[in-house]
């Protein structure tokens, strides 16, 4: 199966071609902003590098959130239109997840976390198992002190990841002097992982209405909820 | 040499209409998708640009499939993908331009980089041919210009507004006496049941020069309003939106009108979401019918909608105006304005 795996979610850029198990190509990229300007262009090298034309491509695997809005919307648009004009597979894997799959040698369970700031975070909790990753409690974006006090129920055996944990590392160690804090290489989405992990994994079969994970609504819906409660519709969009 | 059928298909995402197109040479629509956002940035009284990106993004492969169905076109067919890369919303536009370089990329087709606002002036396409030298008036909601295209694939800026757009400030006058987002075209079925009493100002008539203010008749308006409402008097709603079109009106015709003098075009374009105006339409028509011939984009094709883009890719496909696959968004994208002719 060729894959093409891109994670656009955060400051890292990070595509892969894949064969199956074996990795042909790969990029990440720390130094560059502007993934809408660059994310296609990269992919297109990767899969020159890999002797590949898109036509080729069986899958496409992507990160799609949480985090950046408009940089999940990268990955995901090229991941739905690809999927959509070639007529490939499509498959969605959790941002936080990603960070994850970057320890599958660890016992302790491991919390990918992004700063959402104002002491909010987009979080998870996961496991590595033979079979591959466990979700042990969902993404959320949540409080960083409440999430602080939702993780004591797993003791110390946590393994905290992301480049975001060194603006909590004092918090962290406060609450779990044993914690591993990883911020480092490791710290850094993958996409070869998320291409190996994302040919396990069930396909998208409404590509059309696969969207980003934002995990948070935007302001103005909030607000606007709050000041018309149980007048919420879902038909906002009309085709003229 | 036979020429090729241009076949594009074109993009456009740049504020709360997600909408893709099939094109073919420039001027016969096979396809225009177009998903309107309006009722959910209704909630808000006015476009939520976090909202409107959401929404492109969960629209653009439907208008996608949806347009080369209509069109019975497959990628092998196209010549070329079109997208509007600028002026707009920075992270409504990144949808389109992203998936405009997908499937270019996928398909190995050119990608064609389409100003907004030539895309809307290119809409008097499908009414006719433009003639060179054109004048065009672009008049919407984020848009008051009048634009002088010596030749093809020229655009110069000649006179802009200063401070809001024409169709903002519709749009703001309608909010005041308390119509739904947006008011642009009820403030324009209004105003043709009243009359002009209210004398607001006609903001830059005397000025030499071809730019444009309304927030001058924005603030007048809202004032009168206002102070009405504080002496609890009765205006007339018919009226207030006639004196407020009227001021409007004069100013748009009168601006333009002056400019062709100056720069003898061969047409007269009217383009833009405030293209649909009927009073606007009527008015110019009138005031140039011995100057210059007038074309307006049919009203289908005022509002934003990815036909009037591929219109003007086609002209970049003819002049060999490529992008590469690192094209980005430009919110902020302007022809250049250029020095006025010394009287």
């Amino acid at each position: 199966m060729k894959v093409l795996a891109l994670d656009t979610s955060n400051r890292p850029l990070t595509a892969a071609v894949l064969d199956g198990n074996q990795l042909l190509a790969t990029t990440t990229i720390t130094t560059e902003r502007k993934h809408a300007a660059f994310a296609l262009p990269l992919v297109a090298e990767l899969l020159e590098r890999a002797h590949l034309q898109p036509t080729d491509l069986d899958r496409v695997v992507v990160a799609n959130g949480p985090g950046s809005y408009t940089g999940l919307r990268v990955a995901v648009t090229i991941g739905k239109v690809l999927a959509t004009t070639l007529k490939i597979q499509l498959v969605g894997i959790s941002s936080l997840a990603t960070l994850a799959l970057n320890f599958s040698d660890t016992n302790r369970l491991i919390v990918p976390l992004f700063d959402a700031r104002n002491d909010l975070v987009f979080s998870g909790v996961y496991q590595t198992e033979p079979a591959g990753l466990k979700t042990v409690l969902p993404d959320r974006h949540v409080a960083f002190s409440r999430w602080i006090l939702e993780l004591q129920k797993f003791h110390d055996n946590l393994l905290f990841v992301g480049q975001d944990t060194l603006h909590f590392v004092d918090q962290i160690k406060e609450s779990f002097p044993t914690a591993v804090v990883v911020s480092g290489p490791k710290a850094l989405p993958q996409a070869g992982e998320l291409g190996l992990a994302g040919q396990k994994q069930a396909v998208v079969t409404d590509v059309d209405h696969f969207v980003p994970r934002y995990l948070r609504l935007t302001q103005a819906e909030a607000d606007w909820q709050r000041e018309h409660p149980g007048e919420e519709q879902h038909n906002y969009v009309e085709h003229l | 040499m036979k020429s090729k059928t241009s076949l594009i298909l074109a993009f456009e995402t740049s504020c709360d209409e997600t909408s893709v197109a099939v094109i073919r040479d420039g001027r016969k629509v096979l396809a225009n998708e177009v998903a309107t956002q309006i009722k959910s940035h209704q909630r808000f009284g006015g476009v939520v640009p976090e909202v409107a990106s959401r929404h492109h993004i969960e629209q653009i492969t439907i208008c996608l499939e949806q347009a080369l169905q209509t069109a019975q076109v497959d990628y092998a067919d196209l010549s070329a993908v079109a997208v509007t890369y600028g002026p707009g919303l920075v992270g409504s536009l990144l949808v389109g331009v992203t998936a405009a370089k997908t499937v270019a990329w996928a398909h190995h087709l050119p990608l064609l980089p389409v100003n907004h606002i030539a895309g809307h002036i290119y809409a008097a396409q499908f009414v006719q041919p433009i003639k060179f030298p054109a004048m065009a008036l672009v008049v919407s909601g984020g848009h008051t210009e009048l634009v002088w295209m010596p030749t093809e694939n020229q655009f110069e800026i000649i006179g802009e507004t200063r401070d809001d757009a024409v169709g903002e400030t519709y749009d703001k006058v309608g909010r005041t006496m308390g119509l739904a987002y947006p008011a642009g075209p009820q403030v324009d079925q209004l105003a043709q049941q009243g009359h002009d009493t209210f004398a607001f100002p006609r903001a830059m008539q005397d000025e030499a020069g071809y730019d444009f203010s309304f927030s001058g008749l924005k603030s007048s308006f809202i004032n009168r309003v206002h102070h009405a409402e504080q002496v609890h008097e009765q205006l007339s709603q018919v009226d207030l939106a006639a004196s407020f079109q009227a001021a409007a009106v004069d100013v748009l015709v009168d601006k333009t009108v002056r400019a062709l003098h100056e720069y003898p075009a061969q047409q007269l374009i009217l383009a833009g979401g405030v293209a649909a105006n009927h009073e606007l339409r009527q008015r110019l028509a009138s005031a140039v019918a011995n100057q210059v011939r007038l074309v307006m984009a049919p009203a289908q094709f005022c509002g934003d909608n990815a036909a009037m883009i591929g219109a003007a890719g086609w002209m970049l496909e003819k002049h060999q105006v490529r992008a590469d696959l690192d094209l980005n968004a430009n919110p902020s994208l302007e022809f250049e304005r250029i020095q006025l002719k010394k009287h």
